[in-house]
């Protein structure tokens, strides 16, 4: 059965990759089963949580709303790709630091989602940081320790580092 | 290799003061396993496969009550290549065991509440599940259920028991029927809460593995792996060594994974028996809200009587919980709910009669507060009336009859340890402006659409089991140090985002004066850590820490003794004792059994004595806006006062206030479990709403801290303290912006206009 799907090809973390998967199977199977990255989690189905979030040629969106179709040719950056050469990235230092993350099944979907915004808006505002994340569920923290994160995570940034720009 | 800032102990740190010198405990060191989440590599159970593994799905009841006449397997199904399994596969004993054994693993001939489990099914492509499980056919002849706790005291319909009744407490101090000739003031109310989802973002899932010789082995998330393994003896007949729990990475919780994955393992493991295959079952979010746990409903009714000063006279109170089908944990939930509906306050005569009432919906379970949160929301709402009632401030009347040292309980227990009530209700009004602001709304509302108001509740959470409970537990705890120079706490207590990881390894670090660095922890895994109960009740960083902190100074007292370590050492001689203490005596374990502090008594049959081993005491203020032209309401600031006993890692404790508050908002103003013929018809993330980035206001958490002698380095419980307050708090903010009073959550925007509407009425009414 399987030989029979086409050639879809995806971007993934700078890796170009290929795999032989129904069209319409959704872009965070693809990712968890079919290339085991398995950082990108699933907590809802429905597009409501976002603990899929992972970014798509520069744009968030819900993998799990994604038939890989859609994916073709795409770049696609996921939280394996947010460290660079074991180092973790500034909002990873920071979420540790912050106390962002307990339980951690969010923080994947919540550090692409906060990656995105830092991407597009190098030094938000609260409200702003409000708004990038209102996709982006957590039940542990109460949010207030996520922003603080973000905010010294911006703190620290002058431009788009290089690596958020390849993500691009 | 990871380059990680070095810790900074005062950074994102609230305002403490130091009672003892400690270099790890008191400091914000990092998550213990916060790298591994933060890098996506953390290992949770749906992340797990094993070789030739099938998946697993549940088959259940569409009906509330009835009995089982026929089930079919549909034709345009092949069934040979599906392993199948009901009541009549299970080798052991078909209950769950808890505290009764009333709730069958599966249902065998009748079933009491809808999306109870009937059949299991498991095929090796998780994407032939679905059809396949459509595909069986159970008729019922239905009987009539009962669905609400006013149904179920009616007792025209008997679903439980004898009569409906899973559990009842009567608790009495002094005489309440001598006080109510005196008083001069008797005020009544009833108060209501809803059922509550935990809406943890990780569904329920576990992997199971069966074989003849290893017995069964299940790897899940969830809280309490001994729960789990008892379950599986029952379930399966085996001897303690044939049975293994493993706790895998956990995506929250918030007691919604401490009873039920007892029902899932043994589910996986009946598949993976039969199978001859591991199998992996975990739910999407429709099954995991249809079918698993979720907050009590309650209704609590207080009648209390008072002097011409505002001094509580009696109250009489009557908790009335809605348990769901089956008995599950509903019993000890009761108990906290009616040792919590008093409130933080001293009166001379008080009876509680509380009972949990048996409905045919799925088994409500633990949540975060077990109980309190109900109990105090219906305290501290009808505080505000009797303020209101008897004319004078609700700040003022709660002064009036707060708890102190000395004072005793209604179960007369002896507050021997500092109550600082008052201390936490002047920071709290203090730091939230609570007089200013409220005379300000109260001249501002007049002329606005948006009216803003302030409310506060004032209470206490008790940490650890309920009376004699630590005592049964029995905990056994420890640490071990391994060949390679580790340091390992082994312990049953699980990380579900609480910070357990962190706190006991800090703990042992520092009793043992190491680094945070050398120690980690044991898996969760039955076969290696021994129980040190259940990670509940608020009870890990007092109980289970303070079980570390012995065995670490006793490892060090040892090591002393036997292994020529020197008073005074560095690192180094440690583990260098160890190495020599390994080669000439053995493993190098120590072990700390509970050991109750002294002069605890507990009466289980009269509910009178030491109902807690210790208190976590707090106030919290709520800053409302309610607009009456959407008829929405807004908390707009909050303030958490607390007195925790030592705060362990500021970070994760105040992490700790602020996802509880924040949860407490949800339960207030957002969260609604609706049921149709008991079967939760809102089971998606799209209709049940908790709040967002965007929902949860500005939260301001302090912390005054008592070192509490009995728990692991001054620690006494936190994680479900702050659940308790947001309820009421917000609730009286909206009565002091309104003038209307609401007495039952969730309280939806139709619900803020139905009752100023009705008041509204009431005052054209009046006014003609």
């Amino acid at each position: 059965m399987s030989a029979a799907w086409p050639t879809i090809e995806l971007v993934v973390n700078g890796e170009t990759r290929e795999v032989h998967v129904s069209p319409m199977k959704r872009l965070l199977d693809v990712l968890r089963e079919d290339l085991h990255l398995t950082g990108t989690k699933e907590g809802c189905g429905e597009g409501e949580c976002g603990s899929c979030s992972v970014r798509l040629n520069g744009e968030l969106v819900n993998s799990c709303l994604v038939p890989v179709l859609q994916a073709q040719g795409a770049r696609i950056q996921t939280i394996e790709g947010l460290a660079c050469d074991g180092e973790l990235h500034p909002l990873q230092e920071a979420f540790l630091h912050c106390g962002g993350a307990q339980c951690g099944i969010c923080t994947p979907g919540m550090l692409m989602a906060a990656t995105q915004l830092l991407a597009i808006n190098p030094h938000p505002t609260m409200a702003e940081i409000r708004e990038g994340l209102a996709g982006n569920l957590c039940r542990c923290t109460g949010f207030k320790r996520i922003f603080d994160s973000v905010l010294s995570a911006a703190a620290q940034s002058k431009e788009p580092s290089a690596h958020e720009a390849h993500a691009r | 290799m990871l380059c990680l800032n070095p810790y900074d102990p005062n950074a994102h740190s609230p305002p403490m003061s130091t009672h003892a010198k400690t270099r790890i405990v008191g400091s914000s060191v990092h998550r213990k396993e916060g790298v591994d989440k933060l890098l996506g590599r953390a290992r949770y159970v749906d992340d797990i496969e094993r070789e030739g593994m099938w998946y697993g799905a549940t088959v259940r009841s569409t009906i509330p009550r009835g009995l089982i006449r026929s089930i079919e397997f549909g034709r345009d199904i092949d069934w040979s290549e599906f392993t199948v399994v009901t009541a009549a596969d299970i080798p052991g004993a078909n209950h769950i065991q808890l505290i009764f054994s009333d709730q069958p693993c599966l249902a065998d001939g009748a079933v009491n509440h809808c999306d109870e489990a009937v059949v299991l099914l498991a095929h090796p492509d998780k994407n032939r599940l679905r059809a396949a499980a459509a595909a069986v056919k159970i008729e019922y002849d239905a009987l009539p259920p009962v669905f609400s706790i006013e149904e179920s005291e009616r007792q025209d319909v008997i679903v439980w028991g004898a009569d409906n009744v899973l559990k009842s407490f009567l608790l009495q101090k002094g005489d309440v029927d001598s006080a109510w000739a005196d008083a001069a003031h008797i005020v009544e109310g009833e108060y209501r809460t809803g059922a509550q989802e935990h809406l943890y973002i990780e569904n329920n899932g576990v992997i199971a593995e069966y074989s003849a010789e290893g017995g069964v082995t299940v790897w899940g998330s969830l809280q309490c792996p001994y729960y789990v393994h008892k379950s599986l003896l029952a379930v399966f007949d085996l001897p303690e060594d044939k049975v293994r729990v493993i706790q895998t990475e956990t995506g929250g919780a918030f007691g919604g994974k401490e009873d039920y994955p007892s029902t899932l393992a043994s589910h996986a493991a009946l598949l993976a028996m039969k199978s001859g295959h591991a199998v992996k079952m975990v739910y999407d979010r429709m099954e995991d809200l249809a079918a698993t746990t979720k907050r009590h409903p309650s209704r609590v009714r207080h009648r209390t009587a008072l002097d011409a000063q505002g001094k509580l006279m009696a109250m009489d109170i009557e908790v009335a919980t809605d348990g769901g089908a089956y008995s599950t944990l509903s019993s000890t939930v009761l108990s906290r709910a009616t040792l919590h509906s008093p409130g933080p306050y001293v009166c001379p005569h008080v009876r509680i009669r509380s009972r949990a009432w048996a409905t045919n919906t799925v088994p409500y379970g633990a949540f975060r507060g077990f109980g309190a949160p109900q109990a105090v929301f219906a305290i501290e709402r009808h505080m505000d009336e009797i303020a209101a009632a008897i004319g004078m401030d609700p700040i003022e009347l709660r002064r009036r009859n707060f708890l102190h040292d000395g004072d005793t309980t209604a179960t007369e227990q002896v507050m021997r340890e500092p109550v600082i009530l008052d201390q936490l209700l002047d920071r709290a009004l203090a730091e939230s402006g609570y007089h200013a602001k409220r005379a300000r709304f109260a001249t501002e509302n007049g002329a606005s659409t948006v009216k803003r108001g302030m409310g506060i509740a004032a209470f206490y959470h008790g940490s650890g089991f309920t009376g004699s409970g630590e005592r049964y537990l029995n905990s056994l705890a420890g640490i071990d140090v391994t060949a390679e120079g580790r340091v390992r706490v082994l312990v049953s207590s699980t990380e579900f985002g609480q910070g357990t990881n962190t706190v006991l390894t800090q703990i042992a670090a520092e009793a043992i004066g190491i680094d945070y660095d050398d120690v980690t922890m044991a898996p969760p895994d039955t076969g290696i850590v021994p129980n040190s109960g259940p990670t509940v009740a608020s009870r890990t960083s007092m109980v289970v820490g303070r079980l570390i902190e012995r065995a670490s100074r006793q490892l060090v007292a040892v090591l002393q003794e036997h292994a020529g370590l020197v008073a005074s050492f560095t690192r180094d001689e440690f583990f260098a004792a160890c190495e020599r203490y390994r080669k000439t005596k053995g493993d190098v374990t120590s072990l700390c059994r509970y050991e109750a502090p002294p002069n605890v008594f507990w009466d289980d049959q009269k509910y009178r004595g030491e109902a807690y081993p210790a208190y976590a005491w707090s106030i919290q203020v709520a800053q409302v806006a309610v607009d009456t032209v959407t008829y929405s309401a807004e908390v707009e600031e909050f303030w958490s006062v607390q007195e925790v006993g030592r705060v362990l890692n500021p970070v994760l404790a105040g992490g700790q206030i602020e996802g509880g508050v924040a949860q407490g908002i949800g339960y207030a103003l957002y969260e609604k479990v609706v049921l149709e013929n008991g079967h939760m018809i809102n089971n998606q993330m799209t209709n049940y709403i908790m709040p967002t980035a965007e929902d949860v206001p500005p939260i301001h958490v302090y912390f005054e801290e008592i070192p509490f002698s009995h728990g692991g380095y001054g620690a006494k419980g936190i994680g479900e303290l702050p659940h308790d307050g947001p309820a009421p708090a917000i609730l009286n903010a909206i009565r002091d912006a309104t003038g209307v009073s609401f007495t039952a959550i969730p309280l939806l925007p139709e619900d803020i206009f139905a009752g100023v509407a009705m008041r509204t009425a009431a005052e054209q009414v009046a006014a003609v």
